[in-house]
């Protein structure tokens, strides 16, 4: 049975968000939403199911976050953004250049909000998103600048670009950095540990370090919150708890595709099914298309192997990429699947990828794209 | 006052106002006052360690200020503009 949906767009110039019929055949367009801001994430509270936070910023003007709590009409802005605490003297001064994801926190604890900066940083916010308080336990770490080196980093930035919850323990956590790989917190975001053994990391001397690597997306298995999927920048991978060695599943892709990519989408039901979207990461790393054939490839048997799912897209000539938070499902059955692109098509599949096809076109480089019941 | 010059990145904090008076003895101080009327302007124009953003530029007059520490005074005027910043 499929059901509504809405998808909530972050691009590098404003916010969309589509609402889709019962059928998810035809939707109806809302935006832009503060053209020419540079919109990273946009997220819908699942506990009240109205609230929306958005993480933007400007060319010229610093981060902020804006609320809405009327399906995107008015916003809010924060009275105290993500920001790191005033350094007196010669320590080391840290100021957020953006914010990149935005977490609901658990659902036993409505109004809290978790955030993740460039450069990277771990904010919460205890009162729906209003203000946020840098949290030590990260941010403060003794070890932070050997996790986040102030020379690492994407082209935009080093980024703690992911923050996922256990649905069971809301002091259960993990997180995943472009520096420092994924790290478990066990209290609340109070202590944190690496969590890459068995991860690759090809552009140090030593390749499996304890931390270091560039995790480019994690999720949670919904109905196993043990299994965590990863695209890293050097393969995919699988760990499931409470083991601490993760299985670099990307293996089993065809050779000439490889395992390279920005993100993986867990199934929200079937615990060994997931999606990817590879990009080609050879040679200079173009990180488009391998092939000039966009495609996504699905495992079914928790990535023992994988299956091209290509129906619908350009067969030649498509050269587009879809970056970390840009690729998602919804919980329809079957499954819808979106993904955004950086040439600013959206494309859908509303059969759990047999078939895709473009509902949006034209809009800018696309940075996110999230759905969400309607 | 000092009068402040607001650029168009910043307007729709202060309802389309683009020329102000605003109290202070310093930039900061300026900034400090508009941010009072205007909540969250300034965070948008200096960072948490205050410094003014990458692609912010200020003014005290003719000449480009360096930091907002620096003093101003009631016949001074205040440029804040949006520099620069790609595309």
């Amino acid at each position: 049975m499929s059901t509504a949906v809405q998808l909530l767009i972050g691009t590098r110039k404003g916010a969309w968000i589509y609402r889709s019929d019962a059928a998810r055949k035809t939707w109806a367009v809302q935006g832009p939403i503060f053209l020419g801001h540079i919109v990273n994430h946009l997220v819908l509270d699942p506990r009240d199911g109205k609230t929306l936070l958005m993480a933007a910023s400007t060319g010229h003007l610093g981060p902020t976050i804006f609320r809405s709590a009327d399906e995107g009409q008015t916003w809010t802005e924060a009275e105290r953004p993500p920001a790191f605490p005033k350094v007196e003297g010669d320590g080391a001064a840290r100021s957020v250049d953006h914010s990149f994801w935005l977490e609901p926190g658990h659902s036993s604890e409505p109004g809290v909000w978790w955030a993740g900066t460039s450069p990277p940083g771990l904010f919460r916010s205890a009162d729906g998103g209003a203000t946020w308080d840098s949290v030590a336990g990260f941010n403060d770490h003794p070890m932070y600048w050997n996790w986040c080196p102030a020379d690492g980093g994407t082209p935009d930035g080093a980024l703690l670009n992911q923050i996922q919850i256990d649905p069971r323990d809301a002091r259960h956590m993990y997180l995943a950095t472009s520096t420092g790989g994924v790290f478990e917190s066990l209290d609340q975001a109070a202590t944190w540990k690496p969590l890459n053994q068995g991860v690759e990391a090809n552009f140090f001397p030593d390749p499996y370090p304890e931390y270091g690597q560039d995790a480019h997306y994690i999720a949670l298995a919904p109905t196993m919150p043990d299994r965590i999927w990863q695209q890293n920048h050097c393969g995919i991978y699988r760990l499931d708890r409470p083991a601490e060695r993760w299985d670099r599943i990307g293996m089993a892709m065809p050779p000439e595709i490889g395992d390279i990519g920005f993100t993986i989408v867990p199934h929200p039901r079937q615990a060994d099914t997931a999606w990817v979207f590879p990009m080609d990461g050879t040679e200079v790393w173009p990180r488009t298309s391998p092939g000039g054939k966009p495609a996504v490839y699905r495992t079914s048997d928790g990535g023992k192997s994988w299956r091209r799912q290509d129906a619908g897209f350009p067969t030649e000539q498509g050269w587009f990429t879809v970056k970390r938070q840009a690729f998602c499902a919804d919980a329809g059955d079957p499954v819808g699947l979106y993904l955004g692109a950086t040439n600013g098509e959206v494309w859908m599949s509303d059969d759990e990828g047999a078939g895709w096809r473009p509902i949006a076109r034209h809009l800018p480089e696309i940075y996110s794209v999230v759905a969400a019941p309607l | 006052m000092p009068q402040v010059f607001i650029p168009s990145q910043l307007t729709s904090y202060t309802d389309g106002a683009s020329r102000l008076a605003a109290q202070g003895g310093s930039i900061a101080q300026v900034l400090d006052d508009l941010d009072r009327r205007y909540p969250g302007l300034k965070f948008r124009v200096v960072d948490e360690q205050d410094r003014i953003r990458r692609h912010m530029r200020i003014f005290k007059n003719g000449d480009r200020a360096q930091d907002i520490g620096l003093a101003v005074s009631d016949a001074d005027e205040v440029l804040i503009f949006g520099a620069l910043s790609g595309g």
